[in-house]
């Protein structure tokens, strides 16, 4: 009986082990760990073009990440694309003027959304647009541009 | 002419009646699995030959695997000026296909040649007849709790073997290469996914039991009772093992990640 009671413990122990590598792989190495907790209030802005852009891409201010991209869906009427963003709630004093672009961490790297304070007095909260926005700066269209203005130039 | 062709008939023939009596095992099998609830004890028993035993192997193989990764990633990332990208390189390589593929192999190598040579002696020293006289269906008392062991052990052994390679990645990387350790993790967290990449290893992982464990057991019910068979069928079993889990390795990653 005691042999028996020793494999049940080590079966336990085994099955604990085996649950908590797949708990370190969700939390430690995928991004589900801070898909839980995704608190926070949601704000809209339209872009003419997202280009790479993702959800759950993530949103800074002066390089602080202060939210994720919650999701990207395209405007019927303006065709423009409408991306939905998640705000951590601790910044709640990001001003109502704030403009937001897109940005490219690095040469190649993902995309993200740069929010560049405004100076309202009013504060960004759920529910409400940023207005002032600029797209992604495709990179085929800059060298395309180039190209056209170096043929043009000559 | 004829005998060619008649041999390659024979084979086909004894092929087609293997798998038939392989698919008819593992609806005994399965039909078994609901009144086995009732006594998890057997389970819990086998879990301890099949799993818990399996785990050093696993644990260091993992290790050993995650380290290399991390040598090699490392050489080859460091040209691009991109060697942060090392635990992105690390995590998906064996959350996708290392850490399921691998740990399947050792498996079919340690638990399943010893199910197949179990069975199979229990079959050659006729303790399986001895249960039907008694009345006790073998399929139920002896293979069907191996079966859920198997069944249970592999996602584990597979979470265990990604997790401890990470980590032995990490090892390497940060503490002898002197990869930052934020961009490591953040990395990885940033294109490691928990649907596309993570789950759809543990479901490679938990096909690769279903089969290599079916495989063993039936070889083992199966083999020519003497020990010479015994032999034949734990041989038989790893080469087979091996067989199914990279085929069906790249049909569950067509199936997965192609598109």
């Amino acid at each position: 009986m005691i042999q028996s009671k020793q494999t049940e413990i080590l079966v336990g122990l085994f099955v604990a082990a085996g649950l908590a590598a797949l708990f370190m792989l969700a939390m430690k190495v995928s991004n589900l760990g801070d898909f839980i907790d995704e608190e926070g209030y949601q704000v809209t802005a339209s872009f003419q073009n997202i280009g790479g852009l993702k959800p759950r891409s993530p949103v800074s201010m002066a390089g602080v990440q202060v939210g994720r991209v919650a999701n990207i869906k395209l405007d019927p009427e303006t065709y423009d694309a409408v991306v939905t963003l998640n705000i951590y709630p601790e910044y709640d004093n990001i001003p109502l003027d704030t403009s937001a672009s897109i940005f490219t961490a690095g040469l190649l790297g993902e995309q993200y959304i740069g929010l560049q304070a405004g100076a309202d007095d009013f504060y960004l909260a759920d529910g409400d647009e940023i207005t002032l926005t600029q797209p992604a700066v495709v990179l085929e269209q800059i060298i395309g541009q180039f190209l056209y203005s170096k043929a043009e130039g000559e | 002419m004829i005998d060619f062709i008649r041999m390659l008939g024979r084979w086909a023939l004894g092929t087609l009646e293997r798998l038939g009596r392989a698919t008819l095992l593992l609806v005994q099998i399965i039909t078994g699995i609901p009144e086995l609830m009732m006594r998890f004890s057997l389970v819990v028993q086998q879990l301890f030959y099949v799993g818990v035993l399996s785990i050093l192997i696993i644990v260091v193989s993992g290790l050993f695997v995650g380290m290399v990764l991390g040598l090699q990633g490392y050489n080859t990332l460091v040209d691009f000026g991109a060697e942060e990208s090392l635990g992105v390189l690390v995590s998906l390589s064996l959350v996708r296909e290392l850490g399921p593929v691998v740990s399947a192999l050792l498996f079919a190598g340690r638990a399943g040649s010893a199910l197949t040579a179990e069975v199979g002696l229990m079959k050659s020293t006729e303790q399986l007849s001895g249960m039907e006289m008694m009345a006790v269906d073998p399929v139920r008392r002896v293979i069907a709790p191996r079966f859920l062991a198997g069944l249970i052990s592999m996602p584990l052994l597979a979470a265990m073997f990604s997790a401890v390679g990470i980590l032995g990645a990490f090892l390497v990387g940060h503490g002898l290469l002197g990869v930052d350790e934020g961009a490591f993790w953040s990395q990885m967290q940033a294109k490691t996914d928990w649907y596309d990449d993570i789950l759809n290893g543990v479901i490679k992982s938990i096909v690769f039991g279903f089969v290599v464990t079916w495989i063993a057991l039936f070889e083992g019910y199966d083999s020519v009772p003497t020990s010479e068979g015994v032999g034949r069928s734990t041989t038989r079993t790893v080469v087979h093992s091996a067989f199914a889990i990279l085929g069906l390795d790249f049909v569950l990653t067509a199936l997965m990640f192609g598109e």
